[in-house]
């Protein structure tokens, strides 16, 4: 590692209308290292690699590339100086040969064709270079994801670059993958490569990276070696203390519920190959287990194989004894699970559609268009809702698009309730709402939960998990990695937990 | 990029066209006296020759993933504006030819440009495209124009004898240098792979820094050009220009290309196949005509079953490798679909 950074970022800026999605970030990049972006959802780190790429212009911030300022316009133009960036999906042509794909669009020309014998030369140099041999004439299709990603990067440094860039690119490689992929990048490295790392798998970055830049709201954390900060501290930094600790403190609805006996549904080993770890869950009526664990962690994928939206291609699930496939989100609302999605904007709510309309939206779903809800059982139902979860709205008849964040929430809350189902699946359900309709949520999901409802409940706020789960399951890099009691938990034992030292 | 002999997902559908072609080929041979010979053979050159030439133009449009119907209204414009031209205003066949093509080029250009500047739909800017050229038909006249021109008459007649009995006319030479042409276009030049990388993900297309839109507008201008073309080598076949010539012939360089092994989502298919798959549509016109106890309307049904079971070969072709596992991710493919959707 060389003294003076290939790549500098300063005080950059950067909002969107309503958001500061980056204030005064920083970023420095040395030649021969790997380096690490962290931040929870939201810290600002698709926004900082948008900028640096092309991608985004920053509002104030200057970049320097061997110690000149740059700007680069577009995604072309930041590899035309050396920055070459590999997105999260591969951005490739799948109908291609893989060394059509590395030198697509700027092809050698023999006379007036395409040289094609030195291309495939080339591309076999070029991929051999990163320890891959494969018979680049076939198409990119025929190969898995790794080769897939392989390829990408092998394109992204054909172009003589001083910077990688690579975003999430094993979000989607399994173990053997990655490994391959971290061989190639350890040998970039060694050729004095600068690569910039951003991902979400604490033991990948601890496996792969030199130092770490943590981002939190879109601020610069600090900048560490990976070697002198210790996991927890690193989760400590990236989640940062909560501001309103007093009120989360305490556990609201203290009244332990009596758990019944046997498991609404009983989970065993359920996973699907690159996406989730088998996972074993019990989840009670009367009781919220929360799931606990940093972005990426796999909360999301448990829930949507547990409502059949994915496939899992491993384990059972029996429901109060039975086992049952649930191998479609119908199956699944059949066994009376409903889901309430994690992006309420363009999975939940109809903002034109009045609040009775939305709520209402389910349960006529699940009663076919031939058995119309009478309008006034619909007025009513909707009234009893906006009443008993304390939705603020003159009326049932306004259009959800007014409402506040927390109150749609509400509604969507009502809209599944209203199918009066066994279980409750809640991702994310208080993003992006404020505090004290977080809280009034949480109770809300409480109170029902009490009611014999069992509630699945996933937040990317530990304080939230932990506050209103009757027992966590503690989730790290797509693996379950324990369960605890949710009264004896608190942050720093979940943490820990994640962390991988034993609590 | 080569074919090499090597069969895979990419050949297997041009492969198997060939093959079936051979199929309906022989049992012409065997089926009926006089059928196995070099002049039928060629002969399915020269009277689908316009067909041909249409057909090249549609699959590199269908290669990016797009559509063009105006095809057969343009080769009906050309007619009408050649015919009107030579006959009404004794132009010559020099000027003539060079123009309606640059016209050709010019309509094509011009409904590329809608679709890349305004991101319309393909289908829609074509469709536009389709009643506007076959309106335009009878602004020049309601009824049919002859070509009495002796020139085009010669040209028209004009024969390459191979051996002793066999011959092709010239635009059967035209449609095959145009189709070796559009070969080397579509492998061998950046265009052309261009053209494969926007039908293959677009978007990826357009990250990797290739010229999308200018190839998207080229294409059409392409397929302009090449109807054109094929409007010249109609008043060749038929010596009239006429607004109800080529009518549906659109839907015919549709199913030449599908059958040919072009995937309608774009990016996948070879120029030659489109070829294979006019000389089907050819062969099974050919049977029924030495039948002559059969209907034509039955090759519009021998079509409609080729065209639906090659369709389902792609479908099960397109998700698989070598390995039968195919199948099985055919039939996650919708559920996945529905997943995004949601």
């Amino acid at each position: 590692m060389s003294a003076t950074p290939v790549l500098v970022m300063q005080d950059i800026c950067k909002s969107f209308p309503g958001v500061t999605a980056l204030k005064d970030a920083q970023l420095r990049l040395f030649p021969g290292e790997v380096h690490a972006v962290m931040g929870q959802n939201g810290a600002g780190k698709s926004t900082l690699i948008k900028v640096l790429t092309g991608v985004e212009t920053p509002d104030s911030g200057e970049i320097l590339l061997d110690g000149r300022p740059i700007q680069p316009k577009s995604v072309d133009e930041a590899q035309k100086i050396g920055i070459s960036t590999v997105f999260q999906e591969v951005n490739l042509c799948p109908n291609l040969s893989v060394a059509e794909n590395i030198f697509i669009g700027r092809f050698p020309i023999r006379g007036i064709a395409i040289d094609w014998k030195a291309i495939e030369r080339e591309a076999k140099a070029a991929l051999a270079a990163l320890n891959i041999h494969v018979d680049v004439t076939r198409t990119l299709s025929e190969y898995p994801v790794a080769i897939q990603q392989m390829v990408a990067i092998a394109r992204a440094l054909s172009t003589e670059a001083q910077v990688l860039v690579l975003d999430e690119p094993t979000s989607s490689l399994d173990e053997d993958e990655v490994e391959r992929l971290f061989d190639a990048l350890r040998e970039l490295k060694r050729k004095g490569i600068a690569i910039l790392f951003v991902t979400h798998f604490l033991d990948q970055t601890y496996a792969i990276s030199d130092r770490i830049t943590v981002l939190r709201n879109g601020e610069f954390i600090g900048e560490y070696a990976a070697s002198a900060i210790s996991r927890l501290e690193l989760i400590n930094t990236m989640v940062g203390r909560e501001i309103d600790e007093a009120g989360f403190a305490a556990q609201s609805a203290a009244d332990a519920a009596p758990p019944s006996e046997y498991p609404f549904v009983t989970v065993k080993g359920l996973g699907a190959a690159g996406r989730m770890h088998p996972i074993d869950l019990n989840i009670y009526r009367g009781q919220v287990l929360g799931l606990g664990g940093l972005l990426g962690s796999g909360r999301t994928e448990t829930a949507r194989m547990l409502f059949g939206i994915d496939r899992a291609d491993s384990g059972t699930i029996a429901i109060d004894g039975a086992p049952v496939r649930l191998s479609s989100p119908r199956k699944a609302v059949q066994q009376g699970i409903a889901f309430c999605p994690e992006d309420r904007k363009t999975e939940g709510i109809v903002a034109d559609l009045s609040i009775r309309e939305n709520i209402i939206l389910a349960l006529q779903a699940r009663r076919g268009i031939f058995r119309y809800l009478p309008r006034r059982v619909q007025s009513a139902m909707a009234d009893q809702f906006i009443k008993q979860l304390g939705i603020r709205t003159p009326d049932a008849e306004k259009p959800i698009g007014q409402l506040s964040g927390g109150n749609q929430q509400k509604a969507l809350l009502a809209r599944w309730l209203a199918t009066e189902p066994k279980m409750l699946i809640l991702d994310e359900p208080t993003r992006g709402i404020d505090i004290a309709a977080k809280l009034e949520i949480m109770d809300l999901v409480k109170t029902q939960c009490r009611k014999g409802l069992a509630i699945l409940f996933i937040s990317s706020e530990m304080s939230e998990v932990l506050r209103v789960s009757d027992r966590i399951a503690v989730l790290r890099d797509r693996r379950k990695v324990g369960e605890i009691e949710g009264k004896a938990a608190d942050e720093q034992s979940v943490f820990r937990m994640i962390a991988g030292a034993e609590a | 990029m080569k074919l090499a002999g090597t069969i895979n997902t990419r050949t297997l559908p041009l492969l198997v066209t060939s093959v079936l072609f051979a199929l309906l080929f022989g049992f012409g041979s065997v089926s009926y006296d006089n059928f196995f010979s070099v002049q039928v053979f060629l002969n399915l050159l020269i009277d689908n020759a316009f067909v041909t030439v249409v057909a090249i133009g549609m699959t590199f449009v269908i290669l990016t993933g797009g559509i063009d119907l105006s095809v057969g209204s343009i080769v009906a414009l050309t007619t009408m504006v050649t015919a009107a031209l030579v006959e009404q205003h004794h132009w010559s066949i020099w000027a003539v030819v060079p123009l309606v093509l640059a016209m050709g080029a010019l309509f094509g250009l011009l409904m590329g440009s809608l679709i890349h500047y305004f991101r319309m739909q393909p289908f829609i800017v074509t469709l536009g495209g389709m009643f506007l050229a076959r309106g335009l038909c009878y602004v020049i006249s309601i009824d049919s124009i002859a070509i009495t021109d002796p020139t085009y008459a010669a040209v028209s007649e004009y024969r390459i004898a191979f051996g002793e009995e066999a011959f092709l006319s010239v635009s059967a030479i035209i449609a095959l240098l145009t189709l070796a042409l559009a070969i080397f276009l579509a492998q061998y030049t950046r265009f052309g792979r261009t053209v494969y990388a926007i039908g293959g993900n677009e978007r990826s297309a357009l990250l990797m820094g290739l010229p999308v839109g200018r190839t998207k507008m080229l294409v059409y201008t392409l397929s302009g050009f090449c109807s054109a073309l094929g409007g010249v080598l109609v008043t060749f076949y038929m010596l009239s220009g006429y607004g109800l010539h080529a009518l549906g012939l659109e839907m015919d360089a549709i199913a030449a290309a599908v059958i040919g092994g072009t995937l309608l989502t774009g990016g996948v298919g070879y120029v030659a196949g489109s070829l294979v798959g006019v000389m089907i549509l050819g062969v099974i016109q050919s049977l029924i005509a030495f039948d002559g106890s059969l209907s034509s309307w039955w090759t519009r049904i021998a079509i409609g079953v080729l065209l639906c079971s090659f369709c389902l070969m792609q479908r099960l072709l397109e998700h698989g490798g070598t390995n039968l596992g195919f199948l099985f991710s055919y039939w996650k493919k919708p559920e996945e679909q529905a997943d995004t959707a949601k």
